[in-house]
């Protein structure tokens, strides 16, 4: 309200927020054109598959992709939020490690994992036959859970995305609550009784906005659940396409999909639009809550366990693998992918945090529903198969493409061929359509908690909203920028299907090296690819990680 | 405002990359680079045309090549199974190619019968039994898969994958729909889990004892045998191939395979790559490291090959699996075939 009021008022830089208004919605017109494309691409369909689709395998892929988000939803927000009130507040053995320590799933892609822990728990593995060689008992004896199940599928996607919820409710926790947190310390309230009462109504939208974020990777996921014979919208699209050779009715299963999401995103900002959450007072971390005894051991082996499953266990089966094969597979050229990946991750995060810098300060100056609505549009790409965004960009560049080239033959008589399509360029704009709501929601929120009161202050010493951004605000937004390029770089490192599609000749990732062995069922010839995506997708998140021991340093 | 410029480099170097140089041939495939990278560099070797390759799956770069039209940079589209191939030429990505050398080579059976795509190597589509709970003749053809009297104890991997959709098909085009989804009922039926994993983990499950029957592609088998993992080898020993039909249609039998492509700029360049591939050294090369038939004749089996005896192979034109597809997929849809 306050902002809207602000820029009505004839001073320097009213004009320019109309301006910032334009350019958001532009930038997210473009955004929104591989969404659209596919949409289109939806309308245009006749609806014989679709029927045949209702009538037979839809309502499965609708009730197995709502299970799995309900599943996958719970969990990450059980794990994420207890161990980041747990690592903030209180001091039990190993709290400092572990604070940072609980980031590390965050460079597994869920595909990888669900590779490695098949390998572990299948029938071969080396669980069920220790167990059969310890009892004696033979095939058919005794039940075994099956990994390969939806399930399975949930506890899977829970321990590679749960940090996601972790990383925004600790921020949330140390920025917000310490004064909160105090007060309800000295009325007496227990730490959980704290968190329950105080720490999560609190940091409620950044809670929210993780699962959000972790829904959206769950709706999208492919890998997963396709190794795991789960059929969801994901696998059914892809069938459908690949299948039946059907790609409007892809483009329509597609479309609901994106239906489910929009759902999605309206109920994030319903919830956040609930409360306001301008932080009035500066930020004093209090002195943690020492746990003592089965209280402090009981901490310690929660914040552990999702360490130990979601990192430990996958990267050892890993490493194991490649003891056998890492040697071959580096001979293959391994530094040129490393530099590929990096390269695509390192251009696609740099202009993914402008962008969301550039939507997000926009929207604050001008909030009106279109913008607001564009920046919604930008950021729905989020929860699209990879594939699907691919053949969105596809269309589009290809015409764009293909009419220049018309149009130069034409007048010029010369071919200018394919300028975009089959460039990096293609590859960025799918990765940027893909990851752009990565970026745009750590910013709003990084923007949302700082008081639009201090932008008042700086338009009302006349700095028009460009100074306002630079001098003022990107300063303060410093963490929020630094955390929104380093998810998207990570992200980036490890899609797949898109990158598989769009990428020019010879150009190959760890991710489509990783791929491309495993889905060719050599899994072990596949780890030393995988490993290395793990340990490049390590780095930012160590960086991530000094952020967290600094913070606690300053505090 | 770095980002401009870097967006500018970027658009720069993209108009650079598809200048093509004349002693080029570009390659769309969907097979591993493990498989092919080796003899490309053979045929740059002999040849002295340089080859790039694009390696996506098989319907994402059909699609590519209907965007990118009169100005796409392939000139061979190469991918496995003759459903996929048909596709592609149903979407009018692949043109006409006569070649005596690969007329002489290849027989009908395994090529588009217009010329639009040519078999490179064969593979046959089989039952797999474990040799310790199931006798050699205790099964014998593809109907015997829907038989009650195996419920429970059949691995195969899902429906989405092309190569159980083009056996599907080949039995629509034998049995006709009816019966075809009179039989897929059976099969699911006789699943002893859901549909999971590929071929090689089918064959895993029947060693380990998960099930007693499998469906999968013969060289998923030789490659276990030939695995320089001993518990691969194992899993190989502990499992037997059933060469199904033998007294009727024979065993369902698929190819990998390329055509040109429709707007290939090195047309010239693209036959050549086809005509070496169907040449002896290729064929060979096939056999000997991915356990695959040669479609040539005359080439010699390897050992592991030679191994599982001879074998009558169906004799439907593959052009017709591509045909029944759509309607094998619909087909297991309602047959409950995940």
């Amino acid at each position: 309200m306050t902002v809207a009021l602000a820029s009505s008022l004839p001073r320097p830089g009213a004009d320019d927020a109309v301006r910032w208004g334009v350019v958001a919605a532009s930038v997210a017109g473009i955004l929104a054109l591989p969404t659209v494309a596919v949409v289109a691409v939806a309308a245009s369909a006749d609806g014989s598959a679709w029927r045949h689709l209702v009538s037979t395998v839809l309502g499965e892929y609708v009730w197995h992709s709502v299970l799995l988000a309900l599943g996958v939803g719970t969990g990450t927000l059980v794990i994420g939020t207890t161990t980041a009130w747990l690592t903030t507040v209180c001091a039990f053995p190993g709290w400092r490690a572990l604070s940072w320590l609980l980031l590390l799933p965050l460079a597994l892609p869920a595909y990888i994992v669900a590779y490695t822990y098949t390998g572990v728990l299948d029938y071969p593995g080396p669980v069920q036959t220790a167990l059969r060689d310890l009892f004696g008992w033979g095939p058919g004896d005794y039940w075994f859970p099956n990994i390969r199940s939806l399930p399975g599928a949930i506890l899977v996607l829970t321990l590679c995305l749960y940090p996601y919820v972790y990383l925004l409710s600790r921020a949330a926790f140390v920025s917000r609550s310490a004064s909160a947190i105090e007060v309800g310390r000295s009325l007496g309230l227990g730490p959980m009784a704290v968190f329950a009462r105080i720490g999560l109504p609190l940091a409620r939208p950044a809670v929210v906005t993780g699962v959000a974020l972790v829904l959206m990777e769950t709706l999208a996921d492919y890998g997963t659940v396709k190794y795991f014979g789960v059929t969801t919208f994901t696998t059914g699209i892809f069938r459908t396409w690949f299948g039946m050779g059907d790609r409007a009715a892809a483009a329509q299963l597609a479309t609901a999909l994106l239906g489910l999401v929009l759902l999605l995103v309206l109920l994030e900002r319903w919830s956040r639009r609930q409360r306001q959450f301008d932080d009035a007072g500066a930020a004093a971390a209090g002195t943690p809550y020492p746990l003592r005894g089965w209280r402090a051991l009981a901490a310690a082996g929660w914040c552990a366990l999702p360490l130990l499953l979601g990192f430990l266990v996958p990267a050892l089966q890993l490493a194991w693998w490649c003891i056998d094969t890492f040697g071959e597979q580096w001979r293959r050229g391994f530094p040129e992918l490393m530099g590929n990946s990096i390269l695509a991750a390192g251009i696609t995060a740099a202009i993914a945090v402008f962008l969301a810098l550039l939507l997000g300060y926009g929207q604050r100056l001008r909030p009106v529903p279109t913008v607001r609505g564009a920046v919604r549009v930008a950021a729905s790409g989020y929860a699209v198969p990879g594939t699907v965004i691919a053949v969105g960009v596809i269309i589009p560049l290809a015409w764009l493409d293909n009419s220049i080239d018309g149009l130069a033959r034409e007048l010029f008589g010369v071919s200018t061929g394919l300028l975009l399509s089959g460039t990096l360029v293609a590859v960025i704009f799918a990765y940027l359509v893909r990851f752009m709501s990565v970026g745009i929601q750590t910013m709003e929120a990084g923007l949302a908690a700082i008081s639009t009161g201090v932008d008042d202050c700086a338009r009302a010493l006349g700095c028009a909203p460009k100074a306002v951004l630079g001098r003022v605000l990107l300063p303060l937004l410093r963490p929020s920028l630094l955390t929104a390029g380093l998810l998207v770089f990570v992200d980036v490192m490890k899609e797949l299907p898109a990158t598989l599609i769009l990428r020019p000749f010879d150009f190959n990732t760890l991710a489509v090296r990783a791929y491309e062995l495993a889905e060719d069922e050599q899994l072990a010839a596949a780890a030393p690819a995988a490993l290395a995506i793990v340990i490049v997708g390590l780095v930012p998140v160590f960086l991530l990680a000094r952020g967290i021991t600094r913070e606690r340093r300053h505090a | 405002m770095k980002t401009k410029s870097v967006l500018l480099a970027l658009a720069l170097l993209a108009t650079a990359t598809p200048c093509l140089a004349d002693g080029e041939v570009n390659v769309y495939t969907s097979r591993k680079e493990a498989l092919i990278l080796p003899l490309f560099d053979r045929f740059t070797e002999l040849s002295g045309i340089e080859v790039r390759i694009l390696s996506a799956n098989a319907g994402a770069l059909i699609s590519r090549l209907e965007s990118e039209g009169r100005n796409s940079p392939a000139d061979v589209l190469l991918t496995v199974d003759a459903g996929n191939l048909h596709r592609a030429r149903e979407a009018g990505v692949l043109r006409t190619t006569t070649s005596a050398a690969l007329e002489s080579a290849i027989p009908t059976t395994y090529r588009d019968p217009e010329g639009y795509w040519f078999g490179l190597s064969q593979r046959a589509r089989v039952i797999f039994r474990s040799t310790e709970r199931v006798g050699a003749d205790a099964i014998d053809s593809y109907a015997d898969l829907a038989d009650p009297t195996i419920k429970g104890s059949l691995c195969i991997r899902s429906s989405s994958n092309i190569y159980n959709q083009s056996l599907v098909a080949s039995m629509i085009a034998s049995d006709g729909e009816e019966a075809t989804e009179t039989w897929a009922r059976g099969v699911v039926a006789n699943m002893a889990r859901p549909p999971q994993g590929g071929d090689t983990d089918q064959l895993r499950a029947v060693a380990a004892g998960a099930c007693d029957l499998a469906v999968a592609n013969t060289y998923y088998y030789g490659r276990l045998l030939g695995s320089d993992s001993e518990d691969d080898r194992a899993v190989g020993e502990q499992v037997a191939i059933v060469w199904p039909d033998q007294s009727g249609r024979g065993a369902h039998v698929n190819v990998s395979g390329a055509g040109i492509t429709t707007h290939s700029p090195n047309p010239d360049n693209a036959l050549a790559l086809l005509e070496f591939l169907a040449g002896e050294e290729a064929q060979a090369w096939y056999a000997e490291m991915n356990h695959e038939f040669p479609v040539r004749e005359g080439v010699a089996p390897t050992s592991v090959l030679a191994s599982w005896g001879p074998f009558d192979a169906d004799d439907i034109n593959l052009s017709e699996l591509g045909k029944h597809n759509a309607a094998a997929v619909r087909l297991m849809d309602r047959a409950g075939w995940r």
